[in-house]
């Protein structure tokens, strides 16, 4: 079984964000790292796989300069192979713009199944991986806390409002995964190894043979119009827990009646 | 000036509109000459409520047994569109299936699509949203360029659910055409997990852990604080992917957003990830053993202090209040 994993190369969570005055778009400078959200995907295709007797894990990606070393964490951790759209023309593009290039990316490696995170960690939009099934005409099940391939369909436990439902879905299809439901390996340094000379397929989005003018600022029909501070709380008091620091949040909660 | 036409997305389970539904159709009203709604079975039990919170007219797609309704409804409304029946502008809630329609729809008519939505204000005939972005440090305003349907996926509680006394709506069948594959996704059986206490959202009260409680076992105090308080247990994005509580437990910006009467905070340190889905509790109490912690700028009490000791020390002195 042959899976996709859509990955995104993103700045490091821990170093402070900011938008670029001018365009108004996150500044994405400095290293990038995989998206800790796309470990929990590139780990699922890799046991799907391996339970399936067999078949290629491919990592498609998107960046408007042609950085890698997230891709080599997850080729790390064992996918075989990776195909990374990479142009300038794609800097500011939006989400759907993003989907198109992913779908055009993906139907090259024909999958039978294609897994995503519901959500990246930088920009949160949460929509690509259904627009990317829905440009593909596929099915999609989001969302999902456990996943299983039995011959040609897919048995997913989808999250609800109220627990979870059980979704069956023919393949081809997309399929999103929660953080935390499977416990993503680290690299071995054998693989380490081995990712520095997996294939890396680059493409242009004319590659693609996508349309200039789908992607980057003119294909992206959104525009941000104003950045401004929020409204920030009144500091509140904070006390050292000297042994007596439950008792002030006892008297905190009488003021507000909980107690 | 305002928007000519609406359409709300609305959910309804048990024959009653979701409350954020309700908070839609209600800011919906503020901002367009006429709002309706699109439900998938349930129009009729729904048209009720919904006229009571402005909505004159329920598209009702009907029931999809057992499909889920990210294509068909999104099917549907997009053909509404081209026939031009359609909205100017279609308001989802941030839900499982609302990000799945709106993700469908967005592709469907070529429009691109505004999520996280936290506010939604008009302006020269045209609507802009706005975003919560750093945490909820900074508001980022945000609006589409071009002509065609505006889709806006709305955080929920981003607004009041004001009822404003209307006649019952009129229920409407809304066709969807037949989208192949695509729609071949079925729900084959639906499990609701056991849950004691008020549901996270809803509650008056929510304690939450995070990291600082160093292991999975230690949960347990947080539900039993949350249980004494008749709260609800939330937690961190950071637990949750470490596999300590499930993902129904999250709080913030992939989690659920909750602005209860008090919001304790045990061991987390408020990464911006999480602030967003709290930071408008009315009252924020954390203790967190790191004085630096970015929790403290938003907390009303910050206890400076082992978790480990200040909680059990709580529900102690709970529990003696018998």
């Amino acid at each position: 079984m042959n899976v996709v994993v859509c990955v995104k190369q993103i700045p490091d969570p821990a170093a402070p964000a900011a938008l670029d005055p001018g365009t108004k778009n996150l500044v994405r400078e400095g290293k990038l790292i995989l998206d800790d959200s796309d470990a929990y995907g590139v780990e699922m295709a890799l046991q799907l796989a391996d339970a399936a007797g067999g078949g290629e894990v491919t990592l498609v990606s998107m960046a408007p300069n042609g950085e890698t070393s997230g891709l080599r964490t997850a080729l790390a951790m064992g996918a075989a192979k990776a195909i990374l759209v990479s142009d300038p023309a794609l800097a500011g593009t939006d989400a759907l713009g993003t989907a198109k290039v992913l779908a055009a990316a993906i139907k090259r490696a024909e999958p039978d199944l294609i897994l995503a995170a519901t959500e990246s960690s930088d920009g949160y939009t949460g929509t690509t991986p259904v627009q990317i099934a829905e440009l593909l005409g596929l099915p999609s099940v989001t969302f999902a806390k456990k996943v299983e391939v039995t011959g040609s369909s897919v048995k997913v436990e989808r999250q609800t409002e109220a627990g979870y439902d059980e979704v069956e879905c023919s393949l081809p299809a997309v399929v999103t995964v929660t953080a935390g439901v499977v416990e993503p390996r680290y690299p071995s340094f054998k693989g380490i190894m081995a990712a520095k000379s997996k294939p890396v397929d680059t493409l242009t989005v004319a590659d693609l043979g996508i349309d200039g003018g789908q992607v980057g600022v003119t294909g992206s029909r959104q525009e941000i119009t104003d950045v401004a501070a929020a409204e920030s709380r009144a500091a509140g008091e904070i006390v050292v827990d000297e042994g007596e620091g439950h008792l002030k949040v006892i008297e905190f909660l009488e003021q507000l009646k909980v107690l | 000036m305002s928007i000519a036409k609406i359409w709300v997305v609305a959910e309804v389970v048990d024959g009653a509109p979701t409350t954020t539904s309700l908070e839609l159709a209600s800011h919906a009203r503020t901002l367009a000459d006429t709002v309706e709604a699109v439900v998938w079975g349930g129009g009729a039990a729904a048209a009720g409520t919904l006229g009571e919170y402005g909505v004159t007219t329920v598209h009702d797609v009907g029931d999809l047994a057992g499909a889920l309704p990210g294509s068909p409804v999104a099917a549907a409304i997009a053909q509404a569109i081209s026939g031009g029946t359609g909205p100017n502008a279609v308001l989802l809630p941030a839900t499982y299936d609302g990000r799945d329609i709106a993700g469908r729809l967005s592709a469907k008519i070529d429009r691109p699509v505004l999520t996280n939505v936290v506010d939604l204000t008009e302006a020269d005939g045209a609507l802009v949203s706005q975003h919560a972005i750093f945490g909820g440090t900074e508001i980022l305003s945000a609006r589409f360029a071009g002509d065609g349907t505006a889709i806006f996926v709305v955080r929920a509680k981003s607004f009041p659910a004001e009822a404003s006394g209307g006649a019952p709506a009129a229920v409407s069948p809304l066709a969807a055409p037949d989208t192949g594959a695509a729609n071949s996704a079925r729900i084959v059986a639906t499990h609701v997990e056991e849950r004691t206490g008020p549901k996270l959202d809803e509650a008056d009260v929510v304690v939450s852990g995070g990291r600082g409680l160093g292991e999975k076992e230690q949960y347990a105090m947080v539900e039993q604080l949350a249980g004494l308080l008749h709260g609800a247990a939330g937690a961190s994005r950071a637990i949750v992917d470490a596999g300590w509580v499930p993902y129904s437990h999250q709080v913030g910006q992939t989690g659920k957003t909750v602005k209860p009467t008090v919001y304790l905070a045990c061991g987390i340190s408020g990464a911006t990830q999480h602030m967003v889905g709290m930071k408008n509790s009315k009252t924020i109490v954390a203790i967190n053993k790191d004085q630096d912690a970015p929790i403290f700028q938003v907390a009303d009490l910050g206890i400076v202090g082992d978790v480990h000791k200040v909680v059990p020390a709580l529900i102690q002195a709970i529990q003696a209040r018998g």
